[in-house]
């Protein structure tokens, strides 16, 4: 920035306002969990209020990004940029974390988990999540990244007594600041090679003449450190421990919310700033992501890592649109991270909520014959389960269809036809839970507890989502395509 | 009544998803399961009667498309919900509501437990079996063509025998792979066309507007041909057929001889001929071979079957055979057979389940050894069973001599050999289902416990009427269906006129 710039306006302000309420309700949940009353008469209440405000939070986030939707342009210095392109992972991510915080009301309680921190670290790193999609520096991104990144560290570990979650915490702390520290570095090259760190500088400097080697390099570093967050092969090692071990709720929120946002990172990184050797870095990875993702599947009889396998393989089929023209990629890649946050929400709301108290029920067999003992939690699974086989009229089949036909239009025969096996294959372990919970002996030993208020409020959000997406897919494709705009100048 | 035409436009909306509407209204009913199944039968006879409309006012000598109805669904990709049929698609729109409340009724004891899901999930699959008849957007085809295999998987995994659950996973998964390749076709259809519309890529196809289409007509004939050929199913792909019938309860047997195996036919006459003509000719021969293959084949394996229901599936799977000699034979006369042999084997072969159905709810078994002068305690059984066998033998005056020997004349016509070889078929058939119906039917009782056994009661009785009425008629009477199957074979067949003039004889 020069000097000659500007004190920051009011509609700066606006321009992070979701960011701004995110934070003052992380703040306050903050404040008031030491002044509340955690005695065992009252602690269901007091969790419940935290909870509420949470929720009021995430809501209030999605009303501010709405509003904020009226302002587009770039805030401080350039920044920021509010275009519907942030505006739509803003709204993504606030609904991800509200129906999280929703899920989470009981899965708190059960587990016995105090909610202050939690609920706070929820919002806060939504904050980070949201800064990603909207932040137009690569060194706000790299911050943005980090708060996001710790608060989803910690909360992995939120299941402080069982061991298993310690690892899980430990696990992706590790492996997690190695992948920042690569992606850090990749900024400090592309700075050496285009002397800025703003995007579209950036994407001035690449699209106008020579690229060089340096520039390279720091793309590729830069996908190494994106790619782990978003679990893609072959970053995707710590995946499944890591999703094993970290709360059900949590696990459902860093699969969907940050995964959104840092694909919104790349989407810019990789579309705006023109990146070099887009095609087949990316051909490479989402080829090994769905294949690694779908045959790791194939084998696991918990549930919990058979989804953290499936999200690897998900992972892959929307790098496809990477690969694509920036006018079919673009959308259906946001497209795809809408539906695939709605479905994996309220599939793993449904795995906390059957897990019990310490998560004991996350094996497959515990499954059996749910269909029976409670048909509408089966039939809620069976949904999300057919959405992410990718079967008509649910959100998963248009996601699949528009990345296909995406990769199709550029001409990525190969890739598509990989991407067309893998969801065959992956059908098979789908069914496989659908199989158990319909056509076997109920297990009458697995307690069942009544679908309390929250998770079913969270469920029938993502069930709807999950419709709504696979009947009507036209109005979010067509908001997506009008983005394209703001990003592809 | 001022409202007919509007009723014309939106009859096939309402005969689609009337059943859908019935099971989600079923959904709400509390669990009583005699009133649950009243609903059930109460929605599958309107959807009936419903569906009637459409052979009562169809206009026989009109060709193409008819009571159509085409509204845009969803802008990009470019989906309509687009629905007409012809003669062909009509006629397996009423077989299919015909066999329902049939289905229903044979049901109304063997389904005791869970008997809210088994009725939804039989009304769930009439509407998404409809809709694949109906269905004249490429994408709606293959929306209904996937959503026939939910629940059909349901039924046999839930309320069927011993290995239901191999059953019902190994039918899901060769299905839904094989739709994969068709699903594939489409797509690449739809990016050189910008349509989904079946008679906008038929166009398009025909004026010679789609781009590099001459080298990928081949590939995009077999990723629907496979498709349709498993669910057919034609020889090597029809191990998931015994499996599936086997452990099937009798309603989905009955559904899936009835009407499932025909959405494969159904789709090879409609896309196959449809849209690739040239490469269908040219990959006649091979296909009228596996045709043959599986003719005789299944055949033979259903001769030396110890269970009964297997042996009807492997009568299926020779039957079926029939069909695809028809249509790949490219003349009138057997496309006409084809279809005909399609109804004509829905009919028998679905009365057959039941009967066998009927048995199984009296001894729990299908093994034929088990069984052995059953004309004894149960007459009016074994008259019913023989009708249908005989109808099912293809005896002249039942329906299904009609179909074959059209079918035979077709094949003759294309070339003799396949007619020779087919009408093998025939001697076959009558060989493994006459010798079935000895083993179970004739001479002295031989297990002491069947002598006992009770004869059908009026609700079964009930359910078979109608079948064995619809057996004789279709053999008497079958121009009553030709005459509007034939101008729709004819429309099915003008791409191949140079190949049809030659058999202007008929």
């Amino acid at each position: 920035m020069n000097p000659s710039t500007p004190l920051p306006q009011i509609v700066d302000y606006i321009r992070i306002l979701p960011e701004i309420v995110l934070s003052i309700f992380g703040m306050i949940i903050m404040l008031l969990d030491p002044l509340m009353d955690f005695r065992p008469t009252h602690a269901r209440k007091s969790q419940r209020t935290l909870g509420v405000i949470a929720l009021v939070g995430s809501l209030a986030a999605i009303a501010a990004s709405l509003f904020q939707a009226r302002y587009p342009g770039t805030a401080f210095w350039e920044m920021v940029r509010v275009d519907s392109f942030s505006v739509f992972f803003h709204v993504l991510i606030a609904a991800v974390t509200a129906i999280v915080i929703l899920s989470s009301f009981e899965y708190l309680d059960m587990q016995e988990i105090r909610s202050g921190e939690y609920y706070a670290l929820i919002l806060l790193g939504a904050v980070g999540m949201s800064l990603m999609s909207s932040a137009m520096e690569l060194v706000l991104i790299f911050i943005a990244l980090e708060i996001s990144s710790i608060s989803t560290y910690v909360l992995a570990g939120f299941r402080r007594r069982a061991a298993i979650s310690s690892e899980s915490s430990v696990k992706y702390f590790l492996l997690g600041s190695f992948a920042t520290a690569f992606f850090l570095y990749g900024v400090a090259l592309m700075f050496g090679a285009t002397g800025s760190t703003n995007i579209t500088v950036i994407g001035d400097a690449l699209n106008s003449g020579k690229v060089s080697l340096l520039a390279d390099v720091g793309i590729a570093l830069m996908f190494v450190g994106l790619g782990f967050k978003v679990a893609a092969a072959p970053f995707h090692i710590w995946t499944p421990d890591v999703y094993e071990g970290a709360p059900s709720p949590v696990v459902g929120f860093m699969s969907s919310a940050p995964k959104a946002a840092v694909f919104a990172v790349l989407l810019r990184i990789l579309f705006e700033a023109h990146a070099p050797g887009r095609v087949w870095l990316i051909w490479i990875t989402a080829a090994l992501s769905m294949t690694l993702g779908n045959i790791g599947a194939l084998v696991q009889d918990n549930i919990k890592r058979l989804l953290a396998y499936s999200s690897i393989a998900h992972a892959g089929y929307l790098l496809m649109a990477f690969a694509a023209l920036p006018h079919d990629g673009i959308p259906s890649a946001m497209f795809y991270t809408a539906s695939y946050a709605a479905m994996n929400v309220g599939a793993f709301a449904v795995v906390s909520h059957f897990g019990s108290a310490g998560e004991r029920y996350v094996t497959l067999e515990d499954y059996a014959g749910l269909g029976r003992r409670s048909p509408l939690l089966a039939a809620a699974l069976t949904i999300f389960l057919l959405s992410l086989i990718g079967i008509p009229l649910t959100g998963g089949f248009f996601a699949k269809f528009y990345v296909f036909t995406a990769a199709l239009e550029a001409n990525l025969v190969g890739l598509t036809i990989i991407g067309v096996l893998n969801s065959a294959v992956a059908a098979y372990y789908y069914l496989r839970i659908i199989v158990v919970m319909y056509m076997r002996e109920p297990r009458e030993d697995v307690p069942l507890p009544r679908i309390p208020l929250g998770l079913g409020t969270a469920l029938a959000a993502s069930l709807a989502a999950t419709i709504y997406l696979g009947v009507l897919p036209g109005h979010v494709l067509k908001y997506a395509s009008q983005s394209v705009a703001d990003l592809v100048r | 009544m001022s409202n007919i035409p509007n009723l014309d436009g939106s009859i096939l909306s309402l005969i689609t998803f009337i059943p859908l509407a019935g099971a989600l209204l079923l959904m709400l009913f509390p669990r009583r399961d005699r009133d649950i199944r009243v609903f059930a039968l109460v929605v599958s006879l309107l959807t009936f009667a419903a569906s009637l409309h459409l052979p009562v006012h169809f206009q026989r000598a009109q060709s193409g498309f008819q009571y159509e109805h085409d509204n845009v669904w969803i802008m990009n990709p470019n989906i309509h919900y687009h629905m007409g049929i012809d003669g062909i698609s009509m006629w397996l729109i009423v077989l299919t509501t015909f066999l329902t409340p049939l289905c229903v009724l044979i049901s109304w004891k063997s389904i005791s437990e869970r008997v809210k899901e088994f009725f939804i999930l039989l009304l769930i699959l009439e509407t998404a079996l409809i809709g694949v008849f109906v269905s004249l957007d490429l994408f709606l085809f293959y929306f209904f063509w996937e959503a026939t295999l939910i629940p059909m998987a349901l039924l046999i995994g839930m309320y069927g025998h011993g290995r239901r659950v191999y059953a019902a996973v190994k039918f899901f998964l060769y299905t839904m792979i094989a739709s994969v390749f068709m699903l594939a076709a489409i797509l690449w259809l739809y990016a050189k066309v910008g349509s989904f519309d079946f008679v906008t890529v038929e166009n398009a196809i025909r004026s010679g507007q789609v781009q590099n289409f001459s080298s990928a007509a081949e590939w995009l004939f077999l990723g629907f041909f496979i498709a349709f050929a498993v669910k057919v199913p034609l020889f090597p792909f029809h191990t998931w057929l015994p499996d599936a019938h086997v452990e099937a309860p009798t309603a989905g047997s009955v559904l899936l001889a009835g009407v499932l195996l025909k959405m494969g036919t159904y789709g090879m006459l409609r896309f196959n001929l449809g849209l690739f003509p040239e490469q269908a000719r040219r990959n006649a021969p091979w296909i009228m071979v596996l045709a043959l293959i599986g003719i005789i084949y299944g055949a033979l394996v259903a001769m030396v079957q110890p269970n009964l229901k297997k042996l009807i599936a492997y009568s299926s799977i020779s039957h079926l055979g029939f069909v695809v000699l028809g249509i790949f034979s490219f003349t009138q006369i057997g496309l006409d057979g084809a279809t005909y042999v399609m109804l004509a084997h829905g009919v028998s072969t679905g009365a057959l389940f039941m009967l066998a159905g009927i048995l199984y709810e009296r001894k729990h078994t299908y093994e034929i050894s088990e069984f052995g002068g059953l004309a004894t305690p149960m007459p009016r059984y074994a008259t019913f069973f023989l009708f249908i066998v005989l109808a099912s033998v293809g005896l002249p005056l039942l329906n299904g001599f009609v179909g074959e020997f059209l079918v035979l004349s077709g094949a003759f016509q294309a070339k003799a050999i396949y007619g020779v070889l087919g009408a093998t078929g025939v001697i076959w058939s009558a060989c493994y289902l006459l010798w079935m119906y000895q083993r179970v039917f004739f001479g002295k009782v031989t297990h002491p416990s069947n002598q006992s056994l009770p004869d059908m009661n009026l609700r079964e009785r009930t359910a078979l009427w109608p079948a064995a009425a619809m057996a004789l008629v279709m053999g008497v009477a079958p121009l009553l269906w030709l005459n509007s199957i034939d101008p729709s074979v004819q429309n099915a067949l003008a791409p191949f006129s140079q190949l049809a003039s030659r058999v202007a004889g008929r």
